[in-house]
């Protein structure tokens, strides 16, 4: 057996080319690795699919291919995109909830700031009932005034 | 000469695309429809037909097509987003639920002043909320890495991952 072989080329039985594409992504020390991206996205699409990146973004690539294929082997319905799902809700929760505590902030406020102003309302309250009271006085007068004759 | 083998009208696209006649307990014909080439084709680029057929032998019947779905939108996702696929949709999700989870911390603590000053207890429960709820635990460390490295990245691309297209939502 040939130690110098990827865990890809390894599992697949065949010989490991110094240029193997698959090499540098699925190390002969993590064999499980190779065997969950096989099993759920086969060796010839994933070959095909870094095949077409740029160097660079391979190794992103088969992280993510591996993340997929796990989530996949463990929830053979939905895989990766039951995560989705479950953010998805969660994130309508929580802005359900932050919009609901904003509806209640802007009641405090509003409280808060019609008690602020309340001192003011009382005191030109009692001025308005202090001239009303004055106005009464002084209607009393002169109505007393009139019907003694004094306007004829 | 090879005899030309008579194309059934009735074949289902993943017979079609594959070729090959199409029974009648064939275990693609009830997902893939005469009229969904370019359905299966997706699926068949990014799982292989083998692997999918796999797949759905595993899952109980009633399942299926919700499995199917599933694999066609990771697909779909992954043909838009080779380096990513649906690992860049979750990145994007999680960082949104992050800001929310702070704004809404934000929301509350000043909340909480305002019920101080006005002396009004809330009914806030305090309830916090955990970043994924039931994440499987073999990939939470997983994604929180992914989401560091990558999540600046797919913001750009953010139009890419048009939710309201997931069949079953």
């Amino acid at each position: 057996m040939n130690p110098g072989r990827c865990a890809a080329c390894r599992y697949l039985r065949r010989r490991c080319a110094e240029d193997c594409i698959l090499s540098p992504y699925f190390p002969y020390n993590d064999p499980q690795r190779f065997v969950s991206v096989h099993k759920i996205h086969g060796a010839s699409n994933v070959t095909k699919l870094l095949q077409q990146l740029p160097t660079h973004l391979r190794a992103k690539a088969a992280d993510s291919l591996y993340f997929e294929a796990q989530c996949r082997v463990e929830d053979p319905v939905y895989g990766c995109v039951g995560l989705i799902f479950l953010l998805q809700q969660q994130i309508h929760s929580a802005e359900s909830e932050l919009a609901k505590t904003q509806a209640e902030i802007a009641v405090l406020k509003s409280q808060a700031q019609h008690t602020q102003a309340q001192p003011f309302e009382a005191e030109s309250d009692v001025n308005n009932l202090l001239q009303e009271q004055l106005d009464n006085i002084a209607n009393v007068s002169f109505s007393n005034q009139a019907s003694s004759g004094f306007i004829n | 000469m090879r005899g030309h083998e008579p194309r059934s009208s009735s074949s289902c696209a993943a017979c079609k695309l594959l070729k090959r006649r199409c029974s009648s307990n064939c275990i693609f014909a009830p997902y893939f429809r005469s009229d969904e080439s370019k359905k299966f084709a997706k699926v068949h680029k990014v799982f292989g037909a083998s692997n999918v057929s796999k797949i759905l032998i595993e899952v109980p019947e009633e399942q299926r097509e919700e499995t199917v779905n599933s694999l066609a939108y990771e697909a779909e996702v992954r043909l838009r987003d080779p380096v990513y696929g649906c690992i860049g949709a979750i990145a994007l999700l999680q960082t949104k639920m992050i800001e929310l989870q702070h704004d809404l911390a934000l929301a509350r603590a000043r909340l909480a002043r305002y019920a101080a000053t006005s002396s009004v207890v809330s009914d806030n429960d305090g309830a916090s909320m955990g970043p994924f709820g039931d994440f499987p635990a073999a990939c939470g460390g997983f994604i929180d890495s992914f989401s560091q490295n990558i999540s600046s990245e797919v913001n750009q691309d953010a139009h890419m991952y048009d939710f309201s297209q997931i069949p079953y939502i």
